[in-house]
């Protein structure tokens, strides 16, 4: 029973966690990672009202567990009481929860529209299509359209301006990958045949990570791309950069033959793909074996069903 | 169900029948090796070769997870002895990325289909139904027979899998498409094992059906089977149900694979920079549709059976009944239902149209509410009783304290926008360990002290079942809890190294003590192991009923007969009549007649 006691101390410290006043004190691991998109302080306020909830629930539910486990202990001579139940607890305990679960379900489904069933009219557009074990990056070109021959293209980068919306456009070539960017809440799978749309913004310039959240093969764990957010000026000056260097699109490149096997790079003494800070440049910096170069993604891209 | 008895083996001095003198339907007891202990048509042989089949399994499954945690721990770190055994997967000891993808893929494997399901329903569906309705054996016991010796080459399948060029599967236990139609070799092996174990499932559902339904004792009605039969009986209506979808979808993919069919292909797939050339007019997404078809189903398939178990042991040991029986068997009912319309809330975030989303959120929002009529209840059935605590009711208490959390965190990712975060990271990866072990395991462990007797006739050690108890609750929560913080901070399930990504940085040390703790936990199933196999003989003898309990099972000889029962029982109650205020004893088994009634045959119980 003392473990019992012990488990419900972790649900109190995870509770504390919420504690704006003590969240100096809460280890890192504790916290969710900073919430940089204007949607994910709504995704964490639910996740914290979830979170509260089935707290108190956990608590005395646990609680009461413990409390009749001691309180209800064997004794000689004493006889259990001999109930089959009673309909009115059975009503009560079936409408409470029903109508806790509704009313979250509710308040989701609001935030979940603006997220995913929604995509924002003013937004800057560009295409990521997913391959093992990378991310190709499209960019309309001067004509702003997506599609065609001026488009500029990257691989694993993706700039975009501050408090630009930006809408990606997802497809995959070979198999079901998912575009997860932990820090903006943002996660949706990529999937061969399809087009599939998410949308984020950021607040502040900065650098995070593009995750690959959906199992993909072996080098699932290394399908990792750069995000960054520039100021309007320094986001220009890069993509005209982009356009430069990848005048002769990267497609007339002969496709890289098969992902390496990481039988040549055992374990994770030395994975083939970039460190963790993203170049200054924006250059691509994928090691020669990993730059499968992005074919023209339009045609497979665009079969919707 | 009629309540008068129909005596077919008249008064209670009834001598060993003769085989030529047994009445109709009463079957001698097989005399050759063979016949008695490896092809039983006995559904007590039959469940116990299960229980042996799934821990077996059991301790397999147990091991891959090592490996993984390992990985996950010390990334690159080598395991000198796995270099010798799997020089392909783990090359001087060294995991690969796809060895790494091929165990997590075995793990969930094993566990769910090898271990998870043949304990709660081969072993205990098995043993327990008959004896607890009061029949001579299943329905069909030649299908019965079938049903294991299909489920063993399903077994070696797997495992040969191993060592097949490629390896195992390594596409994860759900093998999505296209990914699992451009694997190598083990994924034939995995769907194949997977069909073969298919069929043994369909055959023991469809004896459990017929079991619970043609085979009751008189007086025996539906409102008077023990909870566990409830809950196995619905469980086998979702196993034929479901599992034909997966054989369906499995048969695709495998036609996918071998003749060139493109039901989960479309057009335009380029692997590694090579066109697929046959790909094109399949749906990627369809194999996710009728994977969690079956798959939702399949969950509560994995826990109903646990919820069964727990609502015996619960009563027997407060001596009280079981509160609300009758919402205990809605709800089993109100699960099983609701569990068809939730399959989508697996694929919020798949592409699937997000009002699809919204409609599957609301869905599996309610299904949590028949889970929590049964938390309440459990917590009824402690109140005023008089509490024993022997080691199946430490499980089985510690099957609900731990589908609590199960079941709480399962809000989380119900929630569409909340998903969006936790959706495939280690949040996921606890919650799923929190309802099958800490839920399904748990269960089947309280199942195991609390039938062990009845089984081989002997009590296992109470002592060592409470050391094994609580080193298994302690490192267990230990193990899966921090789980939930490394989801919080979006570190992917399945990732052979999360070193790679910033967002992950220093979570090594809370990797490297679940590691630790997972290593304890393994340890003390030693101590389960040693109590099992020495209390077969040294075991205190445990008699017919050594928990006072009322249900059928406890009204015969440990082990019971062949054919269970020296007479053929008559119910007059329910199965939860404990501490009944009208008697001095506190137990009253279902079969005594009622006072005042000429009892009409002798009762073997104690």
């Amino acid at each position: 029973m003392r473990v019992l006691g012990a488990l419900r101390t972790v649900a109190v410290a995870l509770g504390a966690s919420l504690l704006p006043a003590l969240a100096g004190a809460i280890p890192f691991w504790l916290r969710l990672p900073p919430a940089e998109s204007s949607f994910a302080d709504e995704i964490d306020r639910i996740f914290r009202l979830i979170l509260w909830i089935t707290g108190v629930i956990f608590v005395i539910v646990e609680a009461l567990l413990v409390f009749f486990l001691i309180r209800y202990r064997h004794r000689e001579g004493r006889r259990a009481r001999y109930t089959h139940g009673n309909n009115r607890v059975e009503v009560i305990w079936t409408i409470v929860p029903a109508v806790i679960c509704v009313v979250l379900a509710l308040l989701s489904r609001r935030v979940w529209a603006e997220i995913k069933q929604r995509m924002p009219e003013d937004a800057m557009q560009v295409e990521v299509t997913a391959e093992q074990f990378a991310w190709n990056i499209r960019y309309p070109g001067p004509d702003g359209k997506l599609g065609t021959p001026d488009d500029i293209l990257t691989l694993n980068q993706l700039h975009f301006p501050v408090g630009q919306k930006v809408v990606v456009s997802l497809h995959s070539k070979d198999v079901i990958h998912s575009f997860f960017l932990p820090e903006f809440r943002v996660k949706q799978d990529a999937v061969p045949g399809m087009t599939t749309k998410v949308w984020f913004d950021a607040a502040h310039v900065g650098h995070w990570e593009i995750a690959c959240a959906e199992l993909c093969g072996l080098g699932h764990y290394r399908m990792k791309g750069f995000l960054t957010a520039d100021s309007r000026e320094d986001f220009d000056k890069w993509l005209a950069e982009q356009a430069a260097a990848g005048a002769p699109s990267p497609a007339a490149t002969a496709p890289g033959g098969p992902a390496p096997t990481p039988a040549a790079a055992p374990a994770n003494a030395a994975p083939p793909a970039p460190g963790v800070s993203p170049p200054a440049d924006g250059k691509v910096s994928v090691p020669p074996a990993d730059r499968t170069p992005a074919a023209p993604p339009a045609q497979e891209g665009k079969q919707t069903p | 169900m009629s309540t008068v008895p129909s005596p077919i083996l008249p008064g209670p001095a009834a001598p060993a029948p003769v085989a030529h003198e047994l009445p109709h339907g009463v079957h001698p007891a097989p005399t050759s090796f063979w016949r008695k202990y490896i092809f039983s048509t006995d559904h007590k042989v039959i469940g116990k070769q299960y229980l042996f089949y799934s821990l077996f399994m059991l301790v397999i499954g147990g091991f891959l997870a090592g490996l993984v945690r390992w990985q996950l721990a010390w990334p690159g770190k080598p395991i000198a002895f796995m270099g010798k055994l799997m020089p392909e997967g783990m090359p001087n000891g060294q995991m690969l990325p796809e060895f790494y993808n091929s165990l997590f893929t075995m793990h969930a494997t094993i566990m769910i289909f090898f271990a998870i399901m043949p304990i709660l329903i081969g072993a205990f569906g098995n043993f327990v139904v008959p004896l607890q309705i009061g029949a001579r054996d299943m329905a069909f016991p030649r299908l019965n027979l079938a049903s294991f010796w299909v489920a063993v080459p399903a077994a070696v399948i797997i495992i040969w899998s191993f060592f097949v060029t490629g390896g195992a599967a390594q596409s994860g236990w759900t093998s999505y498409a296209p990914l699992s139609a451009i694997q190598p070799r083990g994924q034939t092996l995995w769907l194949l094992s997977l069909l073969v174990l298919g069929i043994s499932s369909l055959l023991t559902a469809v004896n459990i059906i017929t079991t619970t339904i043609n085979m009751r004792a008189p007086g025996m009605t539906f409102f008077r089977l023990p909870l566990t039969v409830w809950a196995l009986f619905i469980t086998a209506i979702l196993l034929l149900l479901a599992l034909p979808v997966l054989s369906g979808a499995m048969i695709m993919l495998l036609f996918d694979r071998v003749l060139g069919t493109t039901f989960f292909l479309p057009a335009g797939l380029v692997v590694s920079g090579n066109a697929l050339s046959n790909a094109g007019g399949g749906q990627a997404l369809l194999w996710q549709h009728l994977f969690w078809f079956f798959g939702h189903p399949e969950v509560y398939i994995m826990i109903l059976p646990a919820m069964g178990i727990t609502s015996e042991v619960l009563p027997v040991f407060a001596r009280k009944p079981i509160f609300g029986y009758r919402a205990m068997a809605y709800s089993i009912m109100g699960i099983a239902g609701l569990g068809w319309i939730v399959w989508g809330h697996h694929m919020f975030q798949s592409g699937m149209n997000p009002i699809l989303g919204t409609t599957f959120m609301i869905s599996t929002m309610v299904i949590a509410v028949p889970s929590a009529i049964k938390v309440f209840n459990w917590l009824g059935t402690l109140w005023g009783g008089n509490i024993k605590f022997t080691t199946a009711m430490l499980m089985a208490l510690s099957f609900v304290s731990m589908f609590v959390i199960g079941g709480l965190s399962g809000i989380f990712m119900a929630s569409t926008p909340v998903d969006v975060f936790i959706h495939d990271t280690y949040f996921i990866v606890g919650h799923i360990h929190y309802v099958l072990f800490g839920g399904s395991l748990f269960g089947a462990f309280a199942g195991l002290y609390f039938w062990y007797p009845k089984m081989f006739g002997r009590l296992m050690n109470d002592t060592w079942g409470k050391i094994h108890w609580f080193l298994t609750f302690v490192t267990f929560n230990f193990v899966f809890f921090p789980m939930h913080f490394l989801g919080m901070r979006g570190m992917q399930r399945r990732i052979y190294d999360y070193s790679q990504y910033a967002h992950l940085k220093g979570l090594q040390p809370m990797n490297q003590f679940m590691t630790i703790s997972l290593f304890v936990l393994g340890a003390a199933q030693v101590i389960l192991v040693l109590n099992f196999f020495l209390s077969l003989r040294r075991g205190k003898v445990a008699g017919p009923n050594p928990w006072r309990a009322n249900t059928l099972e406890w009204q015969t000889s440990s082990p019971p007969p062949h054919e269970n029962f020296d007479h053929d029982p008559t119910v007059y109650r329910g199965p939860y009549e404990y501490s009944a205020p009208e008697r001095a004893d506190d137990h009253w088994p279902q079969d005594e007649p009622p006072s005042g009634a000429a009892p009409t045959r002798a009762h073997a119980h104690g």
